[in-house]
């Protein structure tokens, strides 16, 4: 993520396009000490573990996708087989495939967007107090960051119970059950997951206004430029790679949610009301036995997180940042 | 933040924006009752876990007990072998952070020292990698689990979570290694090291603060695990972690409040303990990953 404002790319320089490179030791920095093979050797250890638990998990994702495969295949009580694009086509003409693939769009660009509104306004906020608020703020939003997602819920859950939650005697709703409406639920479960996830976005983004220069703030301030016109015109700007970098990974994290709904709406909610794709996968393979259908769901999901990496990737590209 | 905060020492010096009095007033009444807004779900779940039974089950939720219990407590370590179950998640969160810190270090630096083919596309591999939505693979891993008999185990938590680490940590390392200028490691090789040895004694003490900043995110990740614990530890209790336990207290007919909010409690604790003692190298790792 480090930054270099150099339009200029080295590896281009150096990479070498032959198919057949000449038996020349690599040019690495100081690579006098280095044979060609030091990178793989290093790199070794990760590839030998992602291979085996993340690249061969994903391949047998798709290839379960494609196969019918129940409770009877898992016991191996009937051989496989090939159903070709099969599941998917039975995925896209249910319905509720549909409803839920909406409301997780909709729900984590809901947690997204307050997320970073939150953690951005508080950044700023810890710009401009002293030590002891800041320091305040500080350790509380640590303690948030630092629960665990399960214990988390089960609090949020118990502060907004109808019945013992402080919550609605504080607001005077009686018994107003939160979980049982649709919106309400989610509603909750969104507070929950702004409350576990604005404060690596504030953390962030205050270390990034930290490493600004304070003499141009203080030249914003002194030409009369408004707290929200420093904010748009000096300190954004400068933020953008960090802002893109807390912006991705809240995308990533959101439309992941799972521990949350799972827990705060007992598996997603009366008759699946809240279910997102996550959740909605699980349930289809470790609750019904459809493990076909779990994949596809899985598979349409890395496809969506896929191109919001090409997003990502075009941004980062755009910037010269170089990788 | 304490700490790598200028204190407030010269008047001059308080504020960097040097706004107006009432305004800054104004923003640290707003940044205190953030805090109490944000730290008020933790003091509850704290508060009920030490009210005895007849105020955690009482309509009118009082914020404070004047009779503090440890009878919810009593309850988790007694009803449940809490105790073997907090050692798990440790053994699990303890090797998944010392395992992928030490493989992502290796990773990081030679994506970062390195020319070689196929640099870029691993880049790109590793970022996309963080991408995947890894409850999906709770499916295809139940099976590797299964085939390699390592169902019921520990380890079949520990190895996914080592991976599913290592994206984010060798990314975020590479900020860390990129910052120690090439000219110490020419340095060091006119002087006589080799390559190793720049590498342990030199290198990696340099990069150690961003060590302990990628650490807190797979210690987070993992000690966080809920859906593994689930679905890998199916029938050897003496194997679970403490998610498992605390959904023992859920119950159809009337949530135990008061043994859910206890086990939470506990299992809060390290993780903000950790936080604690690492929060300063956090802040500087973050920006240090993310500097222009």
């Amino acid at each position: 993520m480090a930054h270099e404002a150099t339009a200029t790319r080295p590896e281009q320089v150096t990479a070498k396009t032959a198919p057949a490179p000449a038996p020349q030791p690599e040019r690495a920095p100081g690579g006098r000490h280095g044979s060609r093979w030091t990178p793989w050797l290093y790199l070794a250890p990760a590839l030998v573990v992602l291979a085996a638990l993340l690249v061969y998990p994903i391949y047998q994702l798709g290839l379960i996708s494609f196969l019918e495969y129940t409770q009877a295949q898992v016991s191996g009580g009937e051989p496989t087989t090939f159903k070709g694009l099969g599941n998917y086509r039975t995925l896209f003409s249910d319905s509720q495939f549909w409803q839920v693939l909406l409301a997780t769009v909709v729900f984590a660009a809901a947690c997204v967007v307050t997320t970073l509104a939150a953690g951005c306004a508080l950044a700023v906020l810890l710009t401009r107090v002293r030590a002891l608020p800041r320091l305040a703020l500080m350790l509380a939003a640590l303690g948030a960051w630092a629960t665990p997602a399960v214990t988390g819920s089960t609090v949020w859950v118990f502060l907004f119970d109808p019945d013992y939650g402080p919550v609605n005697r504080l607001l005077g709703l009686g018994d107003f059950s939160w979980t049982y409406g649709r919106y309400s639920a989610f509603a909750l479960v969104l507070l929950e997951v702004v409350w576990c996830s604005f404060p690596f976005v504030m953390v962030t983004v205050y270390a990034g206004i930290k490493a600004i220069p304070s003499e141009v703030l203080e030249a914003a301030a002194l030409d009369g430029a408004s707290q929200w016109r420093i904010w748009r015109s000096v300190i954004a700007p400068m933020l953008r790679p960090i802002l893109i970098v807390v912006t991705i990974q809240s995308i990533i994290w959101d439309f992941k949610v799972f521990t949350q709904i799972y827990v705060m709406t007992s598996g997603g909610g009366i008759a699946g009301q809240n279910l997102v794709l996550n959740v909605y996968a699980y349930q289809k393979a470790f609750a019904s036995s459809q493990y076909s259908l779990g994949s596809a769901i899985g598979i349409v999901m890395l496809l969506i997180l896929l191109a919001v990496t090409l997003v990502y990737l075009r941004l980062m590209r755009r910037q010269g940042e170089e990788l | 933040m304490s700490r790598t905060a200028t204190l407030p020492a010269a008047p001059a010096r308080t504020s960097r924006l040097r706004p107006r009095r009432p305004g800054r007033l104004a923003a640290e009444a707003a940044a205190l009752l953030v805090a109490v807004a944000v730290a008020f779900p933790l003091y509850w779940m704290v508060l009920s876990a030490f009210k005895p039974a007849g105020e955690i089950q009482s309509t009118d939720a009082r914020p404070w007990t004047l009779a503090p219990s440890l009878d919810s407590f009593r309850r988790v370590f007694e009803q449940q072998e809490f105790g073997r179950y907090f050692l798990n998640s440790l053994f699990v969160a303890g090797s998944v952070v010392l395992a992928s810190a030490l493989i992502a270090f290796l990773a990081a630096t030679a994506v970062t020292r390195f020319r070689f083919r196929f640099r870029t596309t691993l880049l790109i591999m590793f970022l996309v990698a963080q991408m995947v939505p890894i409850e999906a693979l709770t499916i295809p891993l139940f099976f590797l689990m299964r085939d390699t008999g390592q169902l019921n185990t520990l380890w079949s938590l520990v190895l996914p979570h080592i991976a599913f680490s290592l994206p984010f940590a060798i990314w975020m390392l590479r900020g860390f290694v990129k910052a120690v200028p090439e000219a110490l490691e020419e340095a060091a090789y006119i002087d006589g090291a080799s390559r190793t040895r720049f590498l342990w004694q030199i290198l990696f003490p340099l990069v150690f603060p961003g060590l302990v900043a990628t650490s807190v995110f797979s210690f987070i990740s993992t000690w966080n695990d809920f859906l593994f614990a689930k679905s890998f530890i199916i029938s050897d209790t003496s194997q679970s972690t403490l998610p498992m336990a605390l959904l023992v207290f859920f119950k159809p007919d009337e949530n135990d409040w008061g043994g859910i909010m206890a086990g939470s409690t506990v299992m809060t604790l390290p993780v903000l303990v950790f936080f604690v003692l690492v929060q300063r190298r956090l802040v500087s790792g973050l920006g240090g990953a993310v500097k222009d």
